[in-house]
């Protein structure tokens, strides 16, 4: 039989459809490359059974006229994400054997049109991170690894990104079709462009967060990670909509995202924003952007110089608001309700135990910084000066969409990197989602489509940004770049041999 | 503005997390890193900028206000670390 794992979600989709094959060999295929893919550590849980389940159920839908866009198709989730009677555990320690009784209301969306699950997938710990390597599970490996000079593959483990690092090791390994993330500063772009994949984070309130691990509630949003802007179209659709338990999503119609992808971008006028051209940024980097300034030029596209004058505050202004929310959505974790626990003296030392035993290094110096910016004194000087900041932020964008309809830029400052070589400089670590935060912190729509190789062989993303609940411009711009790109390369299979 | 030992104690103290003597001095430097970075918002002019409250403009849905939810109390105790009699459990408080 053929290797369907080497399928886009869209040609299984047809496949199944036409009854070539069905979602539980799709489904199967999934399952064993998943074992043979063990080492990349993709997946925190496996669920087999379930899979399979529910791969049955998906092929009886299918038989009865009944499919969708993801009936069938062998999805990974990540650990984020609350699934009914699975481990639910937002890769933390502290969150140790929590199976929550409620599925959340992307996951259940996806259930609904007949997706499979093959499993939980790692990341960096409570979405803190930019490389996977905050995980309580391990770090992921990226299948991508550099080529060194003589052309062979580099014996070193590549970081995946992060914070959605284990979803992105796991479709670009061809472990599952398609992966759920989530975005609070870039977790689902930066991960995409470090492994070749496109990612989608949507607008701010188009999926409900209801059942999401929070982080940040004013930041965090699903979306899709796909192989191509066709699979995410065709996801994404599925993900979003209204929910009554989410008082943020909002209740606008979900439209058919496939449909936007009409080829056409004549006359799409594209903003270039001159602060994105960052000191010491990397020639391959600006070279990427330069070129898909080039793609989208030939298409048919207007280019126009645009100026986000606020640009080099959004990463700070982040590293404030995200900080200031998590410290008091992870104030839950007290030992009482669901995860670890660990006795100390009295009710405080429980507390103060619990919470030392269960949170990793990055989660408690961001609880920290929290804390300390929502203190009494400091307030004002800190989290009301940063949601000032973001205002400003949000209207440079607004002012730059009554000239242009979509925005490009680079995904991130540079390809994956070392295991290891940033995890000692936090700053340096956040300097990763320089790109990607502006637009969060403006509830944006954004997307990373997978442009081009760095010299080192490993790939690089480039990003649009649209206007708020204007996915469809943006999925319609992002295929053109896309063809245009003709990203073909794979990783090398490096794993599995043993 | 820096933060010192006793303020990273003091915060954790807030934070409800556990931190040993030894610890304080590195964390300090951290977040110290860290804050000194995210001083450089200072020089932004904010004044008479409105603080952001929501991210997209949509106004809070209204509903009505009833019970649509509950009464599955076993549910919601089977993730706790321990629980007795129908309630969670936790050290005593009361002396």
């Amino acid at each position: 039989m053929t290797d369907l794992t080497k399928l886009t979600l869209a040609e299984a989709r047809d496949g199944l459809a036409k009854g070539d094959f069905t979602s539980r060999e799709l489904t199967l295929q999934h399952l064993s490359a998943m074992e043979k893919g063990r080492e990349l550590n993709s997946f925190i849980v496996e669920t087999t059974d379930i899979a399979l389940d529910m791969a049955d159920k998906a092929d009886e839908m299918i038989k009865a006229g009944r499919g969708t866009g993801m009936t069938g198709i062998p999805i990974a989730v990540k650990d984020l994400f609350c699934t009914k009677d699975v481990h639910s555990c937002a890769a933390s320690h502290i969150l140790d054997g929590f199976k929550p009784k409620y599925d959340s209301t992307v996951t259940a969306n996806l259930w609904q049109d007949g997706a499979v699950m093959l499993g939980k997938t790692n990341m960096d710990e409570f979405a803190m991170g930019s490389s996977n390597e905050t995980s309580y599970y391990g770090p992921v490996n990226n299948p991508w690894r550099a080529t060194k000079k003589d052309g062979s593959l580099s014996e070193n483990n590549y970081v995946p990104g992060g914070s959605s690092g284990g979803s992105v090791a796991a479709v670009a390994g061809h472990l599952a079709l398609a992966a759920t993330g989530s975005d609070t500063g870039g977790s689902i772009r930066q991960p995409a462009a470090f492994a070749g994949l496109v990612g989608l984070k949507p607008t701010y309130g188009r999926c409900s967060r209801w059942g999401m691990i929070a982080f940040a509630s004013s930041l965090d949003q699903a979306g899709p990670i796909t192989k191509t802007v066709r699979d995410a179209a065709i996801m994404m659709e599925s993900m979003a909509s209204y929910d009554d338990k989410d008082s943020t999503s909002v209740n606008r119609n979900v439209p058919n995202y496939e449909h936007a992808l009409t080829g056409d971008i004549r006359g799409l006028k594209v903003g270039i924003p001159k602060e994105y051209r960052m000191d010491g940024m990397p020639e391959e980097i600006e070279k990427l952007w330069q070129q898909g300034i080039e793609w989208m030029k030939a298409a048919g596209a207007e280019i126009i110089d645009i100026s986000l004058p606020h640009t080099k505050y959004a990463l700070p202004t982040y590293y404030i608001v995200a900080p200031a929310e998590a410290s008091s959505n992870l104030a839950r974790y007290d030992g009482v309700k669901y995860g670890l626990r660990v006795e100390g003296d009295g009710l405080s030392g429980m507390y103060k135990n619990t919470r030392a035993a269960g949170f990793g290094d990055e989660v408690k110096r961001r609880i920290l910084i929290g804390t300390y910016v929502l203190s009494a004194g400091y307030y004002d000087a800190y989290y009301l000066k940063a949601q000032k900041i973001r205002t400003l932020i949000a209207q440079d964008f607004a002012k730059a969409y009554e000239k242009v309809d979509v925005i490009l830029t680079p995904t991130a400052p540079s390809p994956a990197f070392a295991m290891g070589e940033k995890s000692n400089d936090p700053i340096a670590m956040y300097l990763n989602d320089v790109f990607t935060v502006p637009a969060s912190l403006a509830g944006l729509p954004a997307i990373s489509v997978p442009a081009g190789l760095s010299a080192d062989a490993l790939p690089l993303g480039l990003q649009l940004i649209g206007r708020a609940f204007d996915e469809e411009t943006m999925l319609r711009a992002a295929d053109v770049l896309e063809h245009a790109a003709g990203f073909t390369a794979k990783p090398k299979i490096w794993w599995g041999e043993k | 503005m820096s933060v010192d030992k006793k303020t990273v104690a003091k915060i954790a103290d807030l934070a409800r997390i556990a931190v040993r003597e030894d610890e304080l001095e590195p964390l300090a430097a951290e977040l110290n890193n860290i804050l000194g970075w995210i001083e450089q918002l200072s020089e932004v002019n904010t004044e008479g900028v409105a603080p952001m409250t929501s991210v997209v403009e949509v106004a809070l849905p209204w509903r009505a206000d009833k019970v649509t939810d509950g009464g599955y109390r076993d549910e919601i105790l089977a993730n706790a670390p321990d629980s007795a009699h129908g309630f969670f459990t936790v050290p005593k408080v009361i002396e």
